[in-house]
């Protein structure tokens, strides 16, 4: 077709500004498309939760925990198949820039529960059978060079002293928004320890979690359980893992909506500078216009050519910065595997970024187009002069 | 019509010897002045003629100082100007040299008044001082009361008297004229020429303007004929 | 020199494309200035929490007091030390204290965030200068009572004057407000400290805060305590303790704001650069003509980058002024290492505007030398062909 033939050239006729134009969405579109994906990775914890695991935890903050006692009761309770327990340690390996979750936990039991922990069977019974062995997410051994057998020092800010553990295997995600950050060990050994340095810490759980027979009776084993422990000693409150893990980001929220109105506010500024190029061009080239009306062509021809250069420009941009996206946002999670333990570019992020593309070439051109298209013939031809 | 050898004339203002010009273009080199030896008198008014390509143009922008020679030398008022640095030039430009071109070219968002001030902010001339120039220059050209204008606010022929408002207000000792009337009327045209001749019969600026147009050949003293690169006329 | 005014017309005579530009700057500018005004508005607010001669004590390698135990055995030793400066009452300017978290909903949106339990003792209050009573009474030793910091009683439920909280199986009154300026002990709930210990079943401090007779003392006593094989504590200046707390958030806020600001201000040097090429494009005559009358080479690229550089301080004006905005807002998020509720505000400085003005400038020069050096080194001939 002639049209397209004319707004490839057209495009083309001020090289340097239109390759800086589309440098200028590249980056845009790049910078537009890592933020998303920080966004994306804020809340990879809630979208690898499950909606069937219910967290039971003290009703007054997480850093009051509940009696060991609890158990017997709630694993007696209807609707309720299978009962683990987490404490967090936070343990600091070497220094505190090393952070990584890690936890204490009744092996058996968690593992059955979180079935996308893949473990080799043969490191899962070594794990099983050591007191002081521990596994590590595939991530994290990476992230240290550890190997199964290796000797982990951990140094405990909650739990004091300097404690040591051997690397029983080492687990990878079944899933790719299963987090392979994370370390655990045996609940048992850190209660033994507790029992004999400050019994009065000991047989203390951080979190209870619950497997479902049935996931849609979660709301109602929920409220039976905190029934349970109403006006106890340690009151209850239980949730989906879902909502535990909302609950955290939503205390974050401020910070996330940030990085939204940010990644917002970058195609705002790329809209400004593509419109000014636009603007730009349509104002040069205000004469030839005339002349193509003169020649018998349509207004929708001339809009057409506009629209036309506008999202060839637009487009050509998204599509390097679209392809940018991974390899960079894989070098960017890997710099920031500690704060993000999964930093993938979602399908979403993608259609998002074409659709920023439509509207940024949409909104460049409409200005111009509409000048174009309403200035009278003879005021268009004078301007050639 | 009165033709003086330049040999006789006893100081010319223009001196050119042997100096030689060609272009670039698509890759071939074309000649556009070959070896031009020639001398413009003192207070004269030449009109330089000649179809398009001639090389008319060219040489005024040599003798102006805008464009540089491939070799040969000018002299302009005993300054060999085909010796001096780009900066050195400029500044000789901005004292011994006023301009008129074909679209006045005037700076769009300055006035009148602003337009004709700027070659004087290369003088170490006063706000005042600079005030008193400018009115008069615009008296000169007669138009005095559209200082605050704008040039889209006035019509050609009073653009382009701006702009010889602008090319006389440093008092230089050459004017300069690429075409100043092709994109006029017929009136408009003659008001031009006449006020260069005037300026060249009452105040002695010389005068070089290029020209196709014959009738305003007329106005001047002399008027010499360049053919591809050669003065036609030169031995008459 | 070329007029300054024929710059400023210019930008005027094409305020379109001049605004759409200096706004693109402005947005930069903007994101810029205001990532600059939170980072001081944390560190301003840390600053402001500790004060420079009170000194706390918490357990060895416990990164925060919500992490510590003193046992009561320990909280005594530390009291009988000689470095700690005396009050009104020639009691020891002390303070053995509990910190707990305690999830609370905020009013309207019901969503659940971690505050600061405080069990405070009698000279707590004199211990931080920084905290005011601005309504009602300090809870009567004994009884159930607390008073909240002036971000609680504004943002959560129960946390008003006359309102109750129920923890620990107890229902507390909220019996006074109090003000602690801009410091992190606005986001906190104060009580007596053996009542909420009994009520949360602790039998240990969390923490203890005293005053030094001498700032210069310091060393003397941190050796001390932490070589004493009883202790296990760790002594730390107020000050750093705040400092330490966020240190993860202030370098999450640092990296993001490089990170924004590197690929903000690329994109608006890119669209001064396509503005100024497209200014120098349309006046390609002017130059010849200015040439011509005899201003030099730089004169015409003074005239061009002054241009860009006024298109960069204007977006760099109207950046800051929205960004001064941002003061009214207030950004309360939870700290990844206290897991506790931390408020601050934007807070701009004399430092960040100029930093920011200095900045949108230096953006104005960097998109405009490159078409500026162009309109320079143009041919006068070649350029005055083209008017």
């Amino acid at each position: 077709m002639l049209l397209l033939n004319i707004f490839v050239k057209n495009a083309f006729r001020h090289k340097l500004r239109t390759i800086l134009t589309i440098v200028g969405i590249t980056i845009a579109i790049l910078a537009f498309g890592l933020l998303r994906t920080v966004v994306t990775a804020w809340y990879a914890g809630v979208e690898a939760s499950s909606a069937s695991r219910l967290v039971t935890r003290n009703a007054i903050s997480l850093i009051f925990s509940l009696p060991i006692s609890y158990r017997e009761k709630l694993i007696r309770m209807p609707g309720v198949r299978q009962v683990s327990l987490a404490n967090w340690f936070g343990g600091v390996y070497v220094t505190e820039k090393n952070f990584f979750p890690n936890f204490a936990i009744e092996p058996k039991s968690y593992l059955e529960l979180y079935p996308e922990f893949v473990l080799e069977p043969a490191e899962k019974e070594a794990f099983l059978h050591d007191r002081k062995g521990a596994v590590a997410g595939r991530k994290l051994a990476q992230r240290f060079g550890w190997k199964v057998g290796d000797s982990i020092p951990l140094r405990g800010t909650i739990y004091p002293g300097t404690w040591l553990f051997v690397l029983r295997g080492i687990y990878r995600g079944a899933e790719s928004s299963t987090d392979e950050n994370q370390f655990f060990f045996q609940w048992d050994h850190l209660n033994e320890s507790m029992l004999k340095s400050t019994p009065r810490r000991a047989n203390q759980v951080g979190v209870y979690v619950l497997g479902l027979t049935n996931p849609n009776m979660a709301a109602e084993v929920s409220r039976t359980v905190d029934a349970t422990f109403k006006n106890s000693l340690a009151e209850t409150l239980t949730e989906t893992e879902k909502a535990f893990q909302l609950s955290f980001i939503a205390m974050t929220e401020a910070i996330v909506v940030a990085i939204q109105i940010v990644s917002f506010v970058v195609i705002v500024i790329i809209m400004a500078v593509v419109a000014n190029t636009m603007a730009m061009t349509a104002r040069e080239r205000i004469g030839e216009y005339a002349v193509f009306k003169t020649l018998g062509f349509s207004w929708w021809h001339i809009a057409g050519m506009i629209f036309g250069e506008s999202f060839f420009i637009t487009f050509a941009g998204c599509a390097l910065g679209i392809a940018l996206t991974f390899p960079v946002a894989r070098s960017f999670g890997a710099q920031l595997s500690s704060f993000f333990p999964t930093f993938n570019v979602a399908r979403e992020t993608i259609y998002l970024d074409l659709a920023a593309a439509i509207v940024i070439g949409l909104v460049a051109g409409i200005f111009p187009a509409w000048r174009a298209v309403t200035i009278r013939i003879a005021d268009g031809l004078r301007r050639i002069g | 019509m009165t033709t003086d050898t330049p040999e006789t004339t006893a100081s010319p203002i223009v001196r050119l010897r042997s100096v030689s010009k060609s272009y670039r273009r698509g890759g071939q080199i074309v000649p556009v002045l070959e070896e031009i030896t020639f001398d413009i008198a003192q207070g004269e008014f030449l009109a330089l003629m000649g179809p398009s390509g001639s090389g008319k143009s060219t040489l005024l922008n040599l003798i102006a100082g805008i464009d540089k020679v491939d070799s040969g030398a000018i002299f302009v008022g005993g300054v060999e100007i085909t010796a001096l640095s780009e900066s050195e030039l400029a500044i000789w430009r901005g004292l011994n040299v006023g301009f008129i071109f074909q679209f006045y070219n005037l700076i769009p968002v300055l006035t009148a008044f602003e337009n004709v001030e700027l070659p004087l902010l290369l003088t170490p001339l006063n706000r005042r001082e600079r005030r008193e120039h400018v009115e008069m220059a615009l008296r000169v050209v007669g138009l005095a009361d559209r200082m605050d204008h704008r040039p889209g606010q006035l019509s050609g022929g009073q653009q382009q008297r701006v702009a010889i408002a602008r090319a006389v207000v440093t008092d230089p000792t050459l004017l300069v004229a690429d075409e100043p009337t092709g994109d006029l009327d017929r009136r408009s045209a003659e008001e031009i020429l006449h006020l260069l001749e005037r300026l060249n019969r009452e105040s002695g600026k010389s005068v070089i303007m290029v020209t196709h147009d014959p009738r305003a050949a007329e106005q001047a003293r002399t008027v010499r004929h360049l053919e591809k690169g050669f003065l036609a006329d030169a031995a008459s | 020199m070329i007029p300054i005014s024929y710059s400023f017309r210019n930008l005027w005579t094409r305020r379109f494309t001049t605004f759409m530009t200096a706004g693109g700057m402005a947005l930069v500018v903007f994101v810029f200035a205001a990532v600059l005004m939170l980072a001081e508005g944390l560190r301003k607010t840390l600053v402001e929490t500790g004060s420079p001669d009170n000194v706390i004590v918490i357990r060895g390698s416990a990164g925060s007091e919500v992490q510590s135990g003193v046992e009561r055995l320990q909280a005594a030793i530390v009291e009988s030390q000689p470095e700690i400066a005396l009050g009104a009452n020639a009691q020891p300017l002390l303070a053995k204290e509990l910190v707990v978290l305690y999830s609370l909903n905020k009013r309207g949106s019901d969503k659940p965030a971690n505050v600061v339990i405080r069990g405070i003792g009698t000279q707590s209050l004199a211990l931080r200068p920084q905290v005011r009573l601005v309504q009602g009474r300090m809870p009567s030793p004994g009884s159930s009572e607390i008073i909240a910091g002036s971000s609680i009683a504004r943002r959560f439920k129960g946390g008003g004057i006359g309102e109750t909280l129920r923890f620990g199986m107890r229902n507390w009154t909220v019996v006074g407000i109090f003000d602690g300026g801009s410091t992190g002990f606005d986001s906190e709930i104060w009580g007596d400290v053996d009542q909420l210990m009994q009520a949360f079943r602790r039998p240990v401090y969390s923490s203890v805060i005293f005053r030094l007779r001498d700032t210069a003392l310091f060393h003397r006593f941190k050796n001390r305590i932490e070589s004493d094989p009883r202790l296990n504590l760790d002594a730390r200046p107020e000050t750093k303790y705040y400092s330490d707390q966020s240190e993860a958030m202030a370098t999450f806020l640092r990296i993001l704001g490089l990170a924004l600001t590197v690929i903000f201000s690329l994109g608006a040097m890119i669209g001064a650069t396509i503005t100024m090429y497209a200014a120098v494009a349309n006046r390609v005559g002017e130059i010849g003509t200015l040439r011509a009358i005899g201003f030099q080479r730089r004169s015409i690229l003074g005239a061009f980058l002054l241009e860009a550089l006024f298109l960069g301080l204007l977006g760099g004006v109207v950046g800051l002024f929205l960004a001064s905005f941002m003061q009214l807002l207030t950004i309360s998020t939870m700290n990844w290492q206290t897991f506790s509720e931390l408020a601050f505000s934007f807070t701009l400085t004399p430092g960040i505007a100029l930093k920011s003005l200095l900045f949108s400038v230096v953006m104005g020069f960097i998109g405009g030398v490159i078409p500026a050096f162009r309109a320079a080194r143009m041919n006068i001939v070649e350029a005055l062909r083209e008017s």
